[in-house]
C-alpha cells in the first residue's frame, strides 16, 4: 500500500517537472496539432476553390470569396442578429447529437479493427424503434417522460439488434462486414418503409402530405429540454446533446480504463495476438459490432423523439446523411471518443457556416461539403503530419522525445488514447534521424 | 421473357463494369473505397458534357456517337479523380479508407456545387427524348432480348469486361499488377515497379467507375446527375467481394443481383410466360419486400460460400520499400 502511494507521488512529481515539455511531446498533442493543421489546409483549399468559382464564374465577384470564406468560418455567428444566432446556436447543438453519437458509432468499431459503414442502416432502426414506442403508447403527462425513456432503449436495442448481423457474419463466417454493413444498410431501410407503410396511423397526414411520421410530441413524448428553449429561443435544442456527450466519455471510459476495452482495441491490433492471448475474439467483435450499433441508433432516437424533427419514413431509396457522416466525424477525431465530440460540433459548425454562404453569397451551401471532404483527404496524411512534427521538435532542440512520450502515457484524458499505439512511430522516426 | 432480359442487362452492366473496377484497384493493392464517388464524379462529367454538346448543337444527328464521348469523358473524368486516391494511398502511404472516405464526399460536394451555380437546381437533367436506346423492332424474335431497345454502352461494358480480364489474367502486365497485390516486395525484388503497377490499376480502376457512373445515370436513374448513385458504388463494392475478386465471379454476381433488382423494379407488371397475368402481382407481397430480396440473397450465397472467399493479400497496406 505504501510503495503503492509512493510510487504514485513520484509519478506525479516526475509529471509537474516535465509538465509541459511532455504535453508538447505527447503523441496526443500531436494528433490534435496534425488534426488542426488538416482544417487550416481543409479551409485554405476551400478559399481557392471559392476564389477560382468566382474568376472563371461571371455570376460571382471575386469580393464574394474574401466574405464567403469568412462567413463559414463564422459558422453560426453569420446568422444576423442575436436572436438569429441564438436560433441557429441552438439547432447546431441539437443536430450536432446524432452526429456525435454515429461518430462514436463508427469510432468504436474501428478501433476494434471494424470498419463499421452500417451506421445509416442502423440509424434507421432506432429511428424506427424510438418513433413507434413514444407513438404506440398513450401516455399521461406523468408517464411521458417513461415512456421518452423506454423508446429511446427500445431504439437502442433495435440498432444493436442490427449492428449484430455484420458482426455474427464477420465472427462466425468470416465475411467481410463491409459488404454485410452494406447490404444491412438497404435491408434496413426497406424494412423501415415496409413496417410505417403498413401502420398508417404513426403517418402524419395533416395538410394532405404523407412523407412524415407524426413528430413525438404528438403522443406528449418528447426528449426533456430543461430550458434551453428559453436559452435559444426558437431552437430544437434539447439535453440530447449533453446526453450524447455523456456517452461520449462513458466511451471513452469504456475503452480506455476497463478490460472489456482493452480487449476491444486488443483485437483491432492483431486478431490473432488476441486470440492467443486468451482473449474471446469472436465475443469481441460481436459486442464491439452491437455496441456500435446501440450508439448509431441513439443517435436517431435523440433526433427524432425530440419531436422538432420528423422521420421521412418512406426511405427505401435513400439513407440517411447523419449515418454516412459518422465516418467523417471519427476520421477527424482519429477515434478518439472525446475527440468525436469535438469533431461533431466541428462539422456542424461548418455546415451552418455553409447554409449562411448560401444566404449572403452566390455561392451554395455545398461549399462547406467540399471543405470537410477537403479537411478529411488531409486527416489521411495525419501519420506523415505527426512524423513530420516530431522531426522538427528533434531539430528544434534534443529532447529526447521516446523518453518523455512514455513516461506520459495516460497522463492527458483528452489525448491518452492514443499515446500506446502511437510511440513505435516516435521510436521509428528518431531511429530515422540517427541513420541521418 | 425479352423485357426480362433487357431490364436485367440495365442493372447488371453498371454494376460490372463498377465492381471491375473494384478488382483492378484492389488486385494492385489498393482499397478503392471511393468507388462511390468516382461514380458520382463521372455521371456528373458525362451529363455535364452531353449537356454542353447539346447547347453548342453538336452531334445532334448522332446521339450514339454523342453518348459514347459522354462515356469517355466520364472515364477521363474518373480516372483524373482517382488519381487524388492513388497520391494519398501510393505517394504519402496514407490511411486509403480514410482517403476513399474523402473522395466519396468530395464527389457530390464538387458535383452539387458546380450543378447548383451552372443549373440554379440540385439537378443537371440530361433531356429525355435523345434516343439514346437502339431499336431492332424487326430483328427476329430470339435475338431480341439481345439487340432490341438497347443502349450501346451494353455492348462497350461487354466487351471491356472481357479484353481487361484478359487483360489481367494472360498478359504479364496483369500478372504484375496482381503480383504487386499480393506481395509487394516480392514483385519489387524481380525488378517490377510497385508504385506504377498501383497507379495503373487505382487509374484504370477509376475510368471504369467514372464510365459505369455515367451508364447509371443515363440508362437507370433516368439522366440526371443529382451528386448520388443510390449507393450503386457500395453494391459494386459487396458485389466484388461476392465474386471473390474475379472477374467470372463478378459477373455472375452482377448477374444475379441485377436479375433480382429487375424483378424488384418491374415486378407489378413482370410477366414471365406472356399468358397475361403477372403472378408476382398477384400475391399481393409490397415493393419493398421484392426491393429486400436481392440483399438477402447476396448475403445467404455469402453465408454459404463463406470460407472460400479470400482478399488480395496485400491490399490495404502502403508499400514501403524499406520493409522487409
Amino acid at each position: 500500500m505504501k510503495d503503492k502511494l509512493r510510487s504514485i507521488l513520484t509519478v506525479c512529481k516526475n509529471k509537474i517537472k516535465t509538465g509541459s515539455r511532455s504535453l508538447i511531446a505527447s503523441a496526443g498533442f500531436k494528433s490534435v496539432i496534425s488534426s488542426l493543421l488538416c482544417i487550416a489546409a481543409g479551409i485554405l483549399v476551400g478559399f481557392v476553390i471559392l476564389l477560382i468559382l468566382a474568376i472563371t464564374s461571371d455570376k460571382i465577384p471575386v469580393s464574394d470569396a474574401f466574405e464567403g470564406i469568412w462567413i463559414i468560418l463564422e459558422g453560426p455567428f453569420a446568422s444576423g442578429s442575436a436572436q438569429n444566432i441564438a436560433f441557429v446556436l441552438g439547432d447546431m447543438f441539437f443536430e450536432a447529437a446524432p452526429l456525435l453519437l454515429t461518430g462514436l458509432s463508427v469510432a468504436i468499431a474501428f478501433k476494434t479493427g471494424l470498419f463499421n459503414i452500417g451506421a445509416p442502416g442502423q440509424y434507421l432502426m432506432g429511428a424506427m424503434g424510438s418513433v413507434i414506442v413514444a407513438l404506440a403508447i398513450p401516455t399521461t403527462p406523468a408517464t411521458a417522460f417513461w415512456v421518452w425513456l423506454l423508446a429511446l432503449i427500445v431504439g437502442m436495442l433495435c440498432g444493436m439488434l442490427w449492428g449484430l448481423i455484420p458482426g455474427l457474419f464477420k465472427a462466425f463466417l468470416n465475411v467481410n462486414e463491409v459488404i454485410v454493413c452494406i447490404m444491412s444498410n438497404w435491408i434496413a431501410a426497406n424494412v423501415v418503409s415496409w413496417v410505417f407503410s403498413e401502420n398508417k396511423q404513426f403517418i402524419n397526414t395533416q395538410g394532405g402530405k404523407t412523407a412524415y411520421t407524426l413528430p413525438t410530441t404528438a403522443n406528449g413524448v418528447s426528449t426533456p429540454k430543461l430550458g434551453l428553449d428559453k436559452l435559444f429561443p426558437g431552437s430544437n435544442i434539447d439535453i440530447g446533446i449533453f446526453l450524447a456527450i455523456f456517452i461520449a466519455i462513458g466511451i471513452y471510459i469504456l475503452m480506455n480504463k476497463t478490460t472489456l476495452g482493452y480487449e476491444l482495441k486488443a483485437c483491432g491490433h492483431n486478431k490473432n495476438a488476441a486470440k492467443y492471448a486468451g482473449m474471446n475474439e469472436k465475443r469481441n467483435i460481436m459486442l464491439s459490432m452491437a455496441i456500435a450499433g446501440g450508439l448509431a441508433a441513439l443517435g436517431a432516437s435523440f433526433y427524432y423523439l425530440n419531436g422538432g424533427a420528423e422521420l421521412a419514413w418512406n426511405t427505401y431509396g435513400k439513407l440517411p446523411d447523419n449515418g454516412f457522416n459518422g465516418i467523417p466525424v471519427a476520421l477527424l477525431a482519429s477515434n478518439n471518443p472525446i475527440g468525436v465530440i469535438f469533431s461533431s460540433m466541428f462539422l456542424r459548425f461548418i455546415d451552418k457556416g455553409g447554409y449562411n454562404l448560401a444566404g449572403f453569397t452566390a455561392y451554395n451551401e455545398y461549399v462547406s461539403d467540399l471543405i470537410i471532404a477537403v479537411i478529411i483527404y488531409f486527416a489521411g496524411f495525419s501519420m506523415l503530419i505527426k512524423g513530420m512534427l516530431a522531426k522538427i521538435k528533434i531539430k528544434a532542440k534534443e529532447v529526447p522525445v521516446t523518453e518523455t512520450s512514455t513516461e506520459t502515457v495516460g497522463s492527458d484524458p483528452v489525448t491518452g488514447a492514443e499515446e500506446v499505439a502511437d510511440t513505435p512511430i516516435v521510436e521509428e522516426i528518431t531511429k530515422e534521424e540517427e541513420d541521418v | 421473357m425479352t423485357f426480362l432480359i433487357q431490364q436485367t442487362l440495365v442493372y447488371t452492366i453498371p454494376l460490372m463494369i463498377v465492381a471491375l473496377a473494384g478488382v483492378f484497384a484492389e488486385r494492385s493493392g489498393i482499397i478503392n473505397i471511393a468507388l462511390d464517388g468516382i461514380m458520382i464524379f463521372g455521371s456528373f462529367v458525362g451529363a455535364f458534357a452531353v449537356y454542353l454538346m447539346q447547347k453548342e448543337n453538336m452531334l445532334a444527328d448522332n446521339t450514339q456517337l454523342m453518348f459514347v464521348i459522354a462515356m469517355i469523358c466520364a472515364a477521363a473524368a474518373g480516372a483524373v479523380f482517382s488519381l487524388l486516391l492513388s497520391f494519398s494511398a501510393i505517394n504519402l502511404k496514407a490511411d486509403q479508407t480514410i482517403g476513399g472516405t474523402a473522395l466519396n464526399m468530395l464527389a457530390p460536394a464538387i458535383t452539387l456545387l458546380i450543378v447548383k451555380i451552372v443549373s440554379m437546381q440540385d439537378r443537371l437533367s440530361m433531356p429525355k427524348a435523345l434516343g439514346f436506346i437502339i431499336s431492332n423492332p424487326d430483328i427476329g424474335e430470339g435475338l431480341k432480348p439481345f439487340f432490341d431497345k438497347m443502349f450501346i454502352s451494353t455492348y462497350i461494358v461487354i466487351a471491356l469486361f472481357i479484353i481487361l480480364s484478359i487483360f489481367l489474367y494472360k498478359t504479364k502486365y496483369g500478372l504484375r499488377l496482381r503480383a504487386c497485390g499480393e506481395h509487394p516486395q516480392a514483385a519489387d525484388s524481380v525488378g517490377i515497379n510497385v508504385y506504377r503497377m498501383r497507379y495503373l490499376g487505382t487509374t484504370i480502376s477509376g475510368a471504369l467507375a467514372g464510365m459505369g457512373g455515367y451508364i447509371y445515370i443515363a440508362t437507370i436513374a433516368s439522366g440526371t446527375a443529382e451528386g448520388t448513385v443510390a449507393g450503386m458504388g457500395f453494391l459494386a463494392l459487396a458485389i466484388m467481394i461476392f465474386g471473390n475478386w474475379k472477374p467470372v465471379g463478378i459477373a455472375l454476381g452482377s448477374l444475379l443481383f441485377g436479375l433480382l433488382k429487375c424483378i424488384g423494379a418491374t415486378y407489378a407488371n413482370l410477366d414471365i410466360n406472356g399468358d397475361g397475368v403477372c403472378a408476382l402481382k398477384e400475391l399481393g407481397l409490397p415493393i419493398y419486400f421484392y426491393n429486400i430480396v436481392p440483399y438477402v440473397v447476396v448475403l445467404l450465397v455469402l453465408a454459404f460460400a463463406a470460407g472460400k472467399s479470400r482478399a488480395p493479400k496485400a491490399e490495404g497496406i502502403p508499400y514501403d520499400k524499406g520493409q522487409r
